[in-house]
């Protein structure tokens, strides 16, 4: 029971780091979908160069990915408000296609020192804690929610719209370049192929599930984490086919959304800003 | 520096903003390919490859077929606001019909048809699952198509490595070969198979019809370019919304049935019937700005791209990611041109 809880809190760390980054991204409104390839390239980026000098820098090196991927999103979404979606799924095929296409000769390469996976779980419990307290207690996260409910008010309170997306989208991108990282240099430790499974979409499902606060995410993520280890645990045991139990995290999402669909989102959540309009 | 709304470009704006975009997006593959350790101008080589010879030539046609059938059924979905991501998936389903009438059902004269006729319903059933989500409970067609995706992907999977592996296969997860009256004409060679051909210029030229000049078309528009006043209009949205997405999953679903019948012969690993055409057919139906016509066009493009993806990959021994790798890029510059010839830029603030 208690390996389970264990285990549970251990698989939904990525998906709560992961959330945390879209849910930032999205309480600014912005929708950031290219989670799952953001993940997968930071997961390859972290793993290089945790080889080459130390685990520590391969996750630095991870959180770098995840900014410069929020980055060239904000570029797109923010500077020259192109559609969201559009923009989010072409960043998600282009990491996932950059980290298959270079990552070939580390597959099946051990890492050696990876890192405690306990001490990163905990370090995500405290990112979600604080990412609470900025949104809710600090005039930071006040300006971020404002820009997200109604850009247009917080335009002319002098609230740089722009820049708070920027931020958001940067800050997001970290979070989920961490995530990445979590999988090749602690979850796992090793980079093959495909490492993310889709735990970038069920991410961007918890959000919606957690209803854009960064507290329900964290149960959310644990939950999923169960389920997940349930799966792992079934799978030989029961007559279910493994293809059964591959599909389900998206299945979980797909019914996930059909539960909480109409659940408030940011109000300006997709919606580009133009001065003026 | 700062951007304006600028609601009528000129032309010569439009085609400046494509270009810059595209050329930025050529510039990055190379030094992706640079950082993988090959000569870009020889990649870029490899990938226009294709246009050179015949067999070429009907190596784009081959990969046109999906993309054409797909992508008409997406400029249209899009265009009503129903923005269906899971081509790929209701493809494989449609795969999954084709192969079931082929193998499991009598042998008639009218076995063809009967492929085309349970691949696609499959297919729209599939799209229009995630439609009914949408409409009933809210639930986001991105996310949902797009999970969906997976869901047929791990279905063929599962009916080609378990209950439908062929007897006469051994190590190998696909079917028995289809029968001789399952299995569509192609031209001379080639594997272009034809009909499927036919059948998307068809409905390229039947969707155009529909959305420009008929009452349905009307109220599709106007659903797609707002919805608020669809519904003072009294027009029935959800219902709009639903007919959009089963058209475009029927097609999607004959694009599936076209690719087992006319090239495969036999219903396989989900990764070696698409190609991710459903992915790139989303760039056809986007470049073509919502004209299902326009995608006669745009799909041979993307054919060639494919197909220079494909000459990569054998010439180089790459991993076929490289093809995802284009797309998204093709995906950003498209999308970014599009922005940024929407707007001027001013200098002063």
């Amino acid at each position: 029971m208690e390996e389970a809880l264990f285990r549970a809190v251990l698989f939904g760390t990525p998906i709560l780091l992961a959330s945390l980054g879209a849910l930032l991204a999205e309480r600014s409104g912005v929708v950031n979908l290219g989670v799952e390839g953001i993940m997968a390239l930071a997961a390859l980026v972290a793993f290089g160069v945790a080889l080459g000098f130390t685990p520590l820098l391969g996750l630095l090196a991870g959180v770098g990915v995840g900014v410069l991927g929020g980055v060239i999103l904000g570029v797109f979404t923010v500077t020259l408000r192109a559609n969201q979606f559009v923009a989010g799924l072409a960043v998600a095929a282009l990491g996932l296609g950059a980290s298959g296409l270079l990552g070939k000769r580390y597959e099946g390469v051990p890492l050696g020192h990876p890192l405690p996976e306990g001490g990163l779980a905990l370090l995500a419990l405290f990112l979600a804690f604080s990412l609470h307290h900025f949104l809710y207690r600090t005039r930071f996260g006040l300006y971020l929610r404002s820009v997200g409910e109604n850009p247009k008010a917080a335009d002319l309170f002098g609230v740089s719209v722009d820049g708070v997306r920027y931020g958001a989208l940067t800050l997001g991108g970290g979070l989920m370049g961490m995530a990445g990282a979590y999988l090749s240099l602690a979850y796992r430790p090793s980079w093959t192929d495909g490492m993310t499974g889709g735990l970038g979409w069920v991410a961007i499902a918890l959000v919606i599930l957690a209803a854009w606060e960064p507290l329900r995410a964290i149960f959310g993520a644990y939950l999923f984490g169960l389920l997940f280890f349930l799966q792992f645990r079934l799978q030989g045991s029961v007559p279910i086919p493994s293809e059964a139990f591959a599909a389900m995290p998206y299945l979980l999402v797909i019914l996930v959304l059909a539960l909480s669909g109409r659940t408030r989102a940011p109000k300006a959540l997709g919606v580009p800003f133009e001065r003026g309009r | 520096m700062r951007l304006e709304l600028d609601p009528n470009p000129t032309s010569g704006k439009v085609f400046a903003a494509y270009g810059l975009f595209l050329l930025l997006a050529l510039f990055l593959l190379g030094v992706l390919f640079l950082a993988y350790g090959v000569s870009p101008l020889r990649a870029y080589g490899l990938l226009f490859s294709p246009l050179a010879d015949p067999l070429g030539l009907a190596e784009i046609a081959r990969r046109t077929i999906p993309l054409l059938l797909i992508g008409a059924g997406l400029a249209l979905a899009f265009r009503v606001g129903f923005f269906n991501i899971g081509a790929e998936g209701q493809l494989l389903m449609g795969a999954v019909g084709a192969a079931y009438a082929a193998l499991f059902l009598p042998v008639r004269p009218w076995t063809l048809p009967l492929m085309f006729l349970l691949g696609g319903g499959l297919g729209a059933l599939w799209a229009g699952f995630a439609a009914w989500l949408r409409v009933h409970f809210g639930a986001s067609e991105i996310l949902t198509t797009l999970m969906q995706n997976y869901l047929a992907y791990y279905l063929v999977v599962y009916l080609v490595a378990g209950p439908w592996k062929g007897k006469l296969v051994f190590g190998f997860l696909y079917t028995d070969r289809f029968p001789e009256e399952a299995q569509l004409p192609r031209l001379g060679d080639t594997l272009v198979h034809w009909p499927t051909l036919l059948l998307g210029v068809a409905a390229a030229a039947l969707l155009q019809a529909l959305l420009f000049r008929t009452p349905l078309g009307f109220a599709w528009r106007v659903q797609g370019e707002n919805p608020l006043a669809a519904r003072y209009l009294g027009l029935p949205g959800g219902r709009l919304l639903l007919l959009a997405a089963l058209f475009s999953g029927l097609l999607a679903g004959f694009a599936g049935v076209g690719e087992v019948a006319g090239i495969h012969l036999r219903l396989l690993e989900p990764a070696q019937i698409s190609l991710g055409y459903g992915f790139t057919a989303i760039l056809a139906a986007w470049l073509a700005r919502g004209r299902p016509l326009f995608v006669l066009l745009t799909a041979p493009l993307l054919g060639l791209i494919l197909a220079g993806g494909d000459a990569l990959k054998m010439a180089l021994s790459m991993p076929f990611r490289v093809v995802d790798v284009v797309s998204g890029l093709l995906l950003l510059a498209l999308v970014g041109a599009e922005a940024l010839s929407r707007h001027r830029i001013l200098w002063r603030r």
